[in-house]
């Protein structure tokens, strides 16, 4: 009894500073509620200014074949997205094709095999890479890619390979295209997966691993029948949100895509995706209905990107889960 | 010596061990040239004049060398001072110096530095109560379900595409208030920001020992007491390598820009306006047909670059020393 | 005749040796128990004993461990053949995730291209049946591994082991994480076994290396020179070592412990 503290203030419970809490909750709720508002605010504002649109043209404005905005005598306005979708889809899917295979070697790699000393300077130089503005690896690609790609591949492919398949069919005017504009989207989207996988394969415990080495088997065994199976829903979540980002990636596409409506089945003729679309023609927009449809494209972008979000959230979600689980 | 498989199972295991060497490669080799090229070019287009000048517009570099004086720009003219279009047909002979095509680069992109740092220092301003306070209610309250809810939305906030964002504000503010302007721009940018600044700040708090958090109760301080004196303190580094990452972020994008900022050629302060920014410099330049711009589209990348690659050096520096984790 | 011969054998994690040269002899078909308080680098020396140690980044071993007359640490041997030979069976019990029982248990046999049905069948049935497990689990061969208990995981590990017939089993303080009725029958379970192999196991109960082994290698700690390191002080018969050790940092571990 030697000492007789004072309590501090806050702590008798009759302070008004212990009332602190309950507008300290209100207030950390509210502005995390701005987050949440933020969402249905661009949910219901892309819903209700597309609505005129989606009335007047309903899927034929993602499946119709022929945008024009402008009515001349010869060719009726008409808000037909398919140039945008298609090229959206298959500039991803070829971004996702070279990317995919690639940046799961490099998660391999860095979760796995590549030596200690190289394994930090290798992470940040990936980290790195996703940080690099878009803009940049557009004018990359304009500059120094779109050149090399033309003298190295456009060119000699078109005139042999070609003259077969339409796919690669000439004549290479500037350049610009779905194949470039993939190429250069699978750049982007390589540290996203690469790095994300990495770390789900850092999710994988030890144990899982020593196991498949202890009887016998070689590094790539224990990594493709033991590490990959037992992490496979996060890659796959990888996967998702790369692609998410490659759908969504405006600026490499406009300077690269070539922004061309017609439809051409070559992959090295000038075409355009959605986000470019909208980027193009938003703020030259010539009617409140050319305006909504091009909303409209931006409403099925934001769906798209969504869903894959929220799937990839879950399936990495799920790993994080059950490797805690399976720790326990 | 092929008991066991022995033979084709080492040769797989080298093959396969190999390639994610060569992939990883294959992949850093472009994205080194990516940094290489910006960084060797676009130092070329560094001058004084780079930074401290604005716009001028193409014209034969000879002509003003003669008569001694810079055409000032007239935004209401911007073709006044352009010398020559260039030559009709590509087979006659053109003396270089006579033609805008062979002009060097002129003025400088101070225009779009000011401008970036207004649109993005008062995007990540309005981004910083949202992020932060929504960071500390999603570490403090983490087991809520309405905490998931939130956390959701941030996720969809960061993976929805950049130009979602432009189109939000296109519609919600340039529309409404029928203006173009830096202020539009800086609001885009905080929904991209938000979630960077949200997610840092919760897995910072996180990080915070929960035995800090039990120390201070149990001295009878009340959350919000532990929270502001004890527990963001201790998290604060990680906290503003996060707000610098939002920043960073922010300052290099462009889509959202063209829909709301749309671009200026001079020095404007009035946020009301439209504004010169970096990204939208790179662009427009790059699209230009006068190699004298696109040497300052180069020029704005290597601006842009270095401040991502600052930003980003001086997080892993501070999180290295923290021995905290940037992500 | 001895299954394994260590010859300074020196383990290193970089550039910091963890235990002084090891020079023992151990005997086949016996079960030969490696005791010692935390850190004194037991686990380590069984680790290089199939070159599991040098999985660990940075780890490595110099040294000769003769395995019938090769020395594992020879340049052109291969780890992973010497891993098929050595068995081995860690302290977690650790089922494949991806895989039900049958697959935990044949994967080493699928790796060596073993495909025949029949054959694998009876290859698993025979593993199951000396890891004591077939009864409980015969009617669940496709049930995801991890849905067996503890105790029955273990026994799964050492099935998965058994079924490519190495000569040497290790096992790194497999009872630890288990109850004691697990415990006792992985006990029976490795005295039942070591007719046909060779066990080495490492346990931090010297109740169970008294029950189970037949020789006992003591390790202890020298932390004489800074930093700790492992160190070999006594290898002997059980009864011996634990009744008359040689070495009075033995005898002062077993009292302190056991008394």
């Amino acid at each position: 009894m030697a000492q007789q503290l004072t309590p501090p203030q806050w702590s008798t419970g009759k302070s008004p500073m212990r009332h602190g809490d309950v507008p300290f909750r209100a207030g950390t709720v509210a502005l995390a509620s701005a987050v949440v508002l933020l969402v249905f605010a661009v949910a219901g504002m892309l819903y209700v200014s597309s609505q005129e649109a989606r009335t007047a043209f309903g899927w034929d404005l993602l499946f119709g074949t022929v945008w024009n905005p402008i009515e001349t005598e010869l060719s009726p306005m008409s808000f037909g997205g398919w140039p945008a979708v298609r090229g959206t889809l298959l500039s991803a899917l070829i971004a996702l094709i070279i990317a995919a295979p690639l940046a799961i070697g490099i998660g391999i790699f860095l979760a796995e095999l590549c030596p200690l000393s190289l394994r930090t300077p290798l992470s940040f130089l990936v980290e790195l890479l996703a940080a690099v503005p878009s803009v940049i690896y557009g004018v990359w690609g304009v500059f120094v890619f779109i050149p090399f790609f033309n003298s190295a591949f456009a060119n000699p492919i078109s005139t042999t390979i070609g003259s077969y398949i339409p796919w690669f069919a000439g004549p290479i005017s500037t350049g610009r295209g779905l194949l470039v504009t993939g190429v250069i989207l699978a750049l982007m989207i390589l540290p996203t997966i690469a790095s994300l996988t990495r770390d789900v394969l850092g999710l994988v415990p030890n144990t899982q691993r020593e196991a498949m080495l202890a009887i016998g088997a070689t590094r790539w065994e224990t990594i493709w029948l033991a590490v990959i199976p037992y992490s496979r829903a996060g890659i796959i979540g990888a996967i998702m949100l790369g692609l998410g980002r490659a759908l969504g990636e405006t600026m490499a596409a406009t300077m690269l895509v070539g922004n061309s409506q017609r439809i051409s089945e070559s992959l090295f003729a000038p075409a355009t995706t959605a986000a470019s679309l909208v980027a193009n023609e938003l703020t030259n927009s010539v009617s409140s209905l050319h305006e909504s449809a091009l909303i409209s494209v931006a409403f099925a972008l934001f769906g798209i990107t969504l869903f894959l979000n929220f799937g990839a959230r879950l399936l990495i979600w799920y790993v994080e889960r059950s490797t805690r689980g399976g720790r326990s | 010596m092929d008991k066991y498989n022995y033979r084709r199972r080492k040769i797989t295991d080298q093959i396969m061990r190999n390639l994610t060497a060569v992939a990883t490669g294959c992949a850093v080799i472009p994205l080194i040239a990516i940094i290489g090229y910006v960084l060797t070019i676009g130092a070329g287009a560094m001058s004084w004049s780079f930074f401290t000048d604005v716009y001028q517009p193409p014209s034969n570099a000879v002509v003003s060398e003669i008569t001694g004086e810079e055409p000032a720009y007239d935004p209401n003219d911007p073709f006044a001072g352009i010398a020559d279009a260039p030559s009709e047909d590509p087979n006659a002979p053109v003396d270089p110096a006579d033609n805008v095509y062979n002009a060097a680069p002129r003025g400088g992109v101070l225009h779009g530095i000011l401008g970036t740092l207004m649109i993005a220092g008062i995007g990540l301003l309005l981004a910083l109560p949202i992020g932060i306070f929504a960071g500390i209610y999603l570490s403090e309250y983490r087991d809520e379900r309405y905490a998931t809810i939130v956390r959701f939305c941030c996720d969809v906030l960061s993976g929805s595409p950049s130009i979602v964002a432009g189109v939000t504000i296109y519609v919600l503010v340039v529309l409404q208030t029928k203006q173009f302007s830096a202020f539009a721009g800086s609001i885009a940018l905080a929904i991209l920001m938000i979630p960077i600044v949200t997610r840092t700040t919760e897995e910072m708090l996180k990080l915070v020992p929960e035995t800090m958090r039990e120390a201070a109760r149990g001295l009878g301080a009340p959350t919000w007491y532990s929270t502001f004196t004890v527990v963001l303190p201790a998290a604060l580094p990680g906290i503003v390598t996060g707000v610098m990452l939002a920043f960073a972020r922010g300052a290099g994008e462009t889509a959202p820009l063209i829909l709301t900022v749309l671009g200026s050629n001079i020095i404007s302060t009035d946020i009301f306006k439209p504004m010169a920014a970096l990204p939208l410099l790179t662009y427009r330049y790059t699209e230009s047909p006068y190699p004298g711009e696109n040497t300052q589209a180069w020029g704005a990348a290597f601006v842009l670059m270095m401040l991502v690659l600052i930003m980003n050096i001086l997080v892993r520096v501070a999180t290295r020393r923290t021995g905290g984790n940037s992500r | 005749m001895s299954a394994l011969v260590l010859t300074d054998l020196k383990p290193f994690y970089g550039k910091r040796q963890a235990v002084k040269p090891v020079s023992m002899e151990l005997a086949r078909n016996q079960i030969t128990a490696i005791i010692g308080p935390s850190g004194c680098g037991k686990s380590t020396v069984l680790r290089c004993l199939n070159r599991m140690h040098e999985t660990i980044p940075g780890a490595y071993a110099t040294g000769k461990v003769m395995l019938g007359g090769q020395d594992i640490y020879a340049p052109d041997v291969d780890a992973t053949m010497i891993r098929i030979r050595v068995g081995m069976v860690f302290q977690q019990p650790v089922a494949l995730r991806t895989r039900n029982v049958y697959e935990n248990v044949a994967v080493g046999l699928r790796l060596q291209g073993l495909s025949n049905r029949k054959e694998l069948d009876a290859a698993v049935e025979k593993a199951l049946r000396s890891a004591v497990l077939w009864d409980e689990v015969k009617d669940v061969l496709n049930k995801p591994g991890t849905a067996l208990s503890g105790g029955q995981q273990q026994r799964l590990s050492i099935a998965r082991a058994l079924a490519i017939e190495p000569e040497v089993l290790l096992l790194d303080e497999p009872a630890s994480a288990l109850d004691p009725i697990a415990t006792a029958s992985i006990e029976e379970l490795l005295v039942m076994l070591k007719t046909r192999l060779s066990i080495v196991i490492v346990t931090h109960s010297m109740q169970q290396a008294a029950r189970i082994s037949d020789e006992t290698a003591v390790f202890m700690v020298d932390a004489s020179q800074g930093q700790g390191i492992g160190e070999l002080v006594e290898k002997g018969e059980t009864t011996q070592v634990f009744t008359q050790p040689n070495d009075p940092r033995t005898e002062s571990y077993i009292s302190g412990r056991v008394g």
